[in-house]
This record gives C-alpha cells, sequence and structure tokens, in this order.
C-alpha cells in the first residue's frame, strides 16, 4: 500500500477516533446528515431514526438484526422510498424531496442486495449506461450521432479503465446475464463508478459472494474510500464489518440503537442483545 | 387445383396494403414492447386514434386533409399521456390493464349511438380519402409495359413466371405511401435505438431500478417511448383507414392489437425489421392457408362434408394459432430474435 493510502485511512480513522459512542453522535465533517427520519406502514413502524451523520470520506456500516429496518433506511435515503416524515442533506443539498435519479445525479449512487445487471445487455452496455450526463440520451440528439460520439469515446474509455480494475476487461462483449453472480457484484460496484459518485451506498455488498471473491470485494470497497469516496453499506458479518468499517451504526427494530468503531462496538452488550434477541425480550417485560 | 393461383394471392398480400398495417403498428409496439418493455395492450386504440382524427376531421368538421393526419396524430400523442401519466410510475403490469381498458373505451365511444350523426355510430364513416387519392400519380388509365413488368387499365402485373403479382392503381398509390413511411420509420429507429437513448430504454427493460440508480429519469423515458410508439400506431391508423377507404368501429378490437403482437413475435421483438418480416410472413401465411384451402374446396380436393368455404374462415385463425403456440416452443425469437439473449431471461 502507497503512503497516500496509509493517509487516507488513518485520516478516516483519526478523525473519528475519541468520538462518543452513542446514537446520533455529531461527526466533525458529515457528507450526509439525516433528522427523524420515519417510516411506518399503516401500523408498523419500520424505520425511526433520530439522527445519524456519516463522515465524509469513511467507510461506514450500517449493521443490525433481521428486520432491523437497515434496507429500508437506506432506501429513503437514496430516494426508492419516500419516509413518512424527516429530513436529510447530503453534500450540502436537502436530499429528502429528491427523486431516486436526482439522488443519483447529485451523488450518492446505490447498488441493490439483489445484483441488478442488465442481463440482456453486454458488459460494456452495462457500463456506458451509467456514465451521467450524455447529450446522446435525450431523445433528439439521439437522432445525430456526430452530436455525441466523442462523448460516447470517452465514456467508453472510461469504462475500459474500470473494467481492467474490476477484472471484467475479457467479459465487455459478452452479456452481464452470463456473468456468475460474484461477477455481477463487480460488474454493479463499476457501474455505479461511472457516476462519478462522491457517496456509494452499498446494500449487502457481500451476499452470496464466495469467499475468494469476498477478499477481492473488500480491497475493491477501501479502494474507493482511497479515492476520497464515501462509502455506507448495510452489512450482516460482523468480521467483515470488523474488517473493512471506520465506523459502525447499529438499528434495531427500526431505530438507531448506537454508533461507534468497530472496536467499541463488538464489546458494546446491547449489541449483543438486539443481536441475540434480548433486547425484543426487555422491550416485552 | 390451382397452386400458381394460391401462391400469388399470398404473396400478392405479404407486401401489400395491409400487411404494411400491420407492420407500421408493429413497429410501434416494437419501441414500446421490444426495447423499452412497455405492456401496450391499446395499439388498436392508438391506430383508431390516427384513422378516426382523420375521418373526422375531414367528413364532419370540413377541415382539409392534411389538417387531419395533423389532428390525428396529436389525438395519438394526447392519447399516450393521459395513459403514461398516472400508470408509467407504477409496476408494468398497470399499464398493461388500463390500455386494453382505453382501448375498448376507445372503440364504444366510436360505435355510440349518442353522436352517430358525427361519428357515423357502428357503420362508421366514408368519404375523406378523396383528397388523398387525388394525390395519387399512379394513372387510373395507363397502359404500358417493360419486360416481366406490364400495366393495363391502372393495374399492375408482375409477372415473374411461377408466381405474378397484382395490384391496382388504389393499392400502388397506398404501398407507395407505406413503404416510404415504413422506410423513413426504420431509419428514425434505427438511429434512435443504437444511440445512448436506445440504451437507456434498453437498460429500462431490462431493470428500471437499477437504471433509475444511475440518475435516469426512467418515467420521462417510458413516456417518450410510448408517445412515438403511439405516434407509429396512428400512422398504422391512417394507413388502414385509407386503403380502406372507410373507418369502422368494430375494426379497432383488442384482436387488432394482439394481431400486431403476434407479427412482432413472429418477426422477433427488439429486432428493427422483425416487425415488417413478420408482418410479411403473417399475412402471407394467412392468405396462403385461407386461399389454399378455398382452392381446394372449390376444386374438390377436399369434399363439402369434411369442409365447406363457410367454415374456412375459422379455421385459418385455429390454424394460425396453432402455428403460434408451435413458434413459441420451438423457435421463441422469432424470424430474427436473437436466441441466446431470450434465454438469458431463463435461470
Amino acid at each position: 500500500m502507497s503512503a497516500d493510502q496509509q493517509t487516507g485511512i488513518s485520516a478516516a480513522r483519526a478523525a473519528l477516533a475519541g468520538m462518543a459512542a452513542e446514537p446520533g453522535v455529531a461527526k466533525p465533517d458529515p457528507i450526509l446528515t439525516a433528522t427523524g427520519v420515519r417510516r411506518a406502514f399503516g401500523g408498523l413502524v419500520a424505520v425511526d431514526v433520530e439522527h445519524l451523520e456519516v463522515q465524509r470520506g469513511s467507510i461506514t456500516a450500517l449493521i443490525g438484526p433481521n428486520g432491523a429496518g437497515k434496507t429500508t433506511y437506506f432506501n429513503l435515503l437514496t430516494g426508492f422510498d419516500r419516509p413518512s416524515s424527516g429530513e436529510w442533506n447530503f453534500n450540502g443539498r436537502k436530499a429528502n424531496r429528491m427523486r431516486s435519479y436526482q439522488v443519483a445525479q447529485a451523488g450518492m449512487v446505490r447498488t441493490f442486495q439483489l445484483t441488478k445487471a442488465l442481463t440482456r445487455m453486454s458488459v460494456m452496455d452495462n457500463m456506458l449506461i451509467g456514465a451521467s450526463s450524455q447529450l446522446g440520451e435525450r431523445m433528439w440528439a439521439g437522432l445525430f450521432p456526430p452530436l455525441w460520439k466523442r462523448q460516447e469515446a470517452a465514456n467508453r474509455e472510461k469504462a475500459l479503465v474500470l473494467l481492467e480494475r474490476f477484472k471484467l476487461i475479457d467479459k465487455r462483449e459478452h452479456y452481464a446475464g452470463e456473468l456468475s453472480g460474484g461477477q455481477r457484484k463487480l460488474l454493479e460496484m463499476a457501474r455505479a463508478l461511472m457516476l462519478d459518485p462522491k457517496m456509494v451506498m452499498l446494500d449487502e455488498p457481500m451476499a452470496g459472494v464466495n469467499p475468494a471473491l469476498k477478499q477481492s470485494l473488500l480491497e475493491h470497497i477501501k479502494g474507493l474510500r482511497e479515492e476520497g469516496m464515501t462509502v455506507l453499506f448495510v452489512e450482516h458479518d460482523m468480521d467483515m464489518v470488523h474488517e473493512i468499517a471506520d465506523w459502525v451504526a447499529v438499528m434495531a427494530a427500526g431505530q438507531l440503537i448506537t454508533e461507534g468503531t468497530p472496536d467499541q462496538i463488538s464489546a458494546d452488550p446491547r449489541v449483543i442483545d438486539a443481536y441475540l434477541g434480548a433486547h425484543h425480550d426487555a422491550a416485552q417485560r | 387445383m390451382d397452386w400458381q393461383f394460391v401462391f400469388s394471392q399470398a404473396l400478392t398480400q405479404a407486401i401489400g396494403p395491409t400487411m404494411l398495417v400491420y407492420a407500421l403498428g408493429a413497429i410501434g409496439l416494437n419501441l414500446q414492447f421490444g426495447y423499452t418493455g412497455l405492456l401496450n395492450f391499446g395499439q388498436a386504440a392508438f391506430a383508431a386514434m390516427g384513422a378516426y382524427g382523420l375521418a373526422l376531421a375531414v367528413v364532419s368538421f370540413g377541415l382539409p386533409f392534411w389538417w387531419g393526419i395533423a389532428i390525428g396524430l396529436v389525438a395519438a400523442v394526447v392519447m399516450a399521456l393521459l395513459l403514461g401519466i398516472p400508470t408509467l410510475r407504477l409496476r408494468a403490469d398497470y399499464l398493461a390493464i388500463v390500455t386494453i381498458a382505453a382501448a375498448e373505451i376507445v372503440r364504444r365511444l366510436a360505435r355510440a349511438t349518442v353522436w352517430s350523426d358525427t361519428t357515423g355510430g357502428s357503420d362508421g364513416m366514408r368519404g375523406f380519402s378523396e383528397p388523398f387519392f387525388a394525390m395519387n400519380p399512379w394513372p387510373e388509365e395507363g397502359n404500358w409495359s417493360f419486360l416481366f413488368i406490364s400495366m393495363e387499365h391502372g393495374r399492375l402485373t408482375v409477372d415473374l413466371g411461377i408466381v405474378d403479382f397484382q395490384y391496382s392503381n388504389r393499392d400502388l398509390w397506398i404501398m407507395t405511401v407505406g413503404w416510404g413511411l415504413i422506410a423513413v420509420i426504420l431509419v428514425v429507429m434505427g438511429l434512435l435505438v443504437h444511440s445512448p437513448w436506445g440504451r437507456v430504454l434498453k437498460g429500462i427493460r431490462e431493470d428500471e431500478e437499477a437504471v433509475r440508480s444511475l440518475g435516469k429519469n426512467v418515467f420521462a423515458y417510458k413516456m417518450q417511448a410510448l408517445v412515438f410508439g403511439g405516434i407509429i400506431g396512428a400512422i398504422a391508423g391512417f394507413v388502414f383507414a385509407l386503403s380502406r377507404a372507410n373507418v369502422q368501429p368494430d375494426t379497432f378490437t383488442t384482436d387488432f392489437t394482439f394481431y400486431f403482437y403476434v407479427v412482432l413475435i413472429l418477426g422477433g421483438a427488439a429486432r428493427l425489421f422483425g416487425p415488417v418480416l413478420g408482418a410479411a410472413l403473417f399475412w402471407f401465411l394467412y392468405n396462403l392457408i385461407a386461399q389454399g384451402l378455398n382452392q381446394a374446396i372449390r376444386s374438390d380436393v377436399i369434399p363439402p362434408s369434411v369442409l365447406d368455404a363457410t367454415q374456412v374462415g375459422p379455421l385459418v385463425f385455429f390454424l394460425l394459432g396453432l402455428g403460434m403456440v408451435l413458434l413459441l416452443i420451438f423457435r421463441p425469437q422469432g424470424l430474427i430474435g436473437n436466441r441466446k439473449e431470450l434465454m438469458l431471461d431463463v435461470r
């Protein structure tokens, strides 16, 4: 690892060191600040998170037992679901009224728990569709190839670099549907990078990925931080969280129960309770 | 039994006016269904917008022919917007439900007795095609011949020996315009579907959530596809109305839409030339079977006790339906579709 990358890691870690391990704690330089985000389905409150800040340039993990509302919270922040109430700022812009595609254009790009490769399109087309502000994507301009040929060529160059990095270069003319599950995860991540995002939201990036690929996926996620991106990811696997996360937020029963560094979180009895169910027993008592 | 007559008839029809209507309607569907994945089950209503827009404008309101064309196109755009705004944000099936219902509403409105003084009710309208045929460059009394092509009293015969093609001068004018329109529309479509715009449409067909997550306004793209496909449907309606020189509400049933789908699937969806090849093959087979059976009955190859002439119509549709089922089993990609691409969905 180069010295640069080392400083990248230590910068994120250092900024977060010594912060109080309590839910909703203020960060020195938050890229995302969400307050009072609540989502109710009828009488069931799926998400009710008082306050969360995500430190710029960090890898933050969002963990919690099944049904804790992690993915719902994720969907709300990325505009794929509408909150019952709450507001949030992304990179200095009010984001709670934005539609999903506007959130992506603003620089917050997500992936999905069940990978969404565009199966009957080539890997290259999967990448190219990710590029932002393409003139040729306007209907009228589509009729005049000379208007967008140069932009297209530039996007293609960029896609080739990314495909090389994610080891998909040999597959570029294959249909995305021919890729293995793990390769689709890689493709989805590479495709997200075509948008030059400021923040990448990964919904269970490790779900259904074999151990060999897991390691390379981890390196890729670290790579995002080293390039200055902020990463927020949902995950079950505590080992993985421990390995790459700078900061961990824990959700249970729709609420944010605690935050902290991975070490603080592993030692926190509330987290163990949440996972093992003591929390629910306590609530019933 | 006159096989030459049967094949000549079938081939004549395979590139004739009616086939052009199917081809155009299916080209519109191809953009919506083949490329974007929109289930428009109301293409007949878009054709009706074109046909009735033209007929009402010219016959009932006495407007010039070109105004009628403009009104038909605007009506199709308005209909696409009306159907699309409430449904395109919802799941794909809602568009299907709404379009199939809307198509029936349009047909019922057209045949309603309340305003039958204006629309002609279930009898429909005629008398709007004269300005179109007045522009016909093919002379009514042309007489010439060149190699194997000859024209007698405005009737063109292309005699290839084994088979011959015959068209009246009115058919020729419809075909000139119809094939011209198909050529122009296919060039435009070809540019569009191979552009980044077309790539977004295909992405939406595959997974619209994914495309949304990449910062594309999916609703706007779907609306553009619905409107443009609807406009092509209205053009099919113009050709249909003009080739028959009348409009009748009951020709715009859901069957009409389903023929467009048959043509599209037969030719190969999401292939530029799929609808044209599909329409030619569909209409060729239809005429081949119908004419073949009629000839067989007339020359007593099939005795009347087995099949009489009135049963030919239903039997043709039965056979075409059977053929469609076999096609879906053995060649689901259609004539020129990509089987590999189609099979990717099956995991």
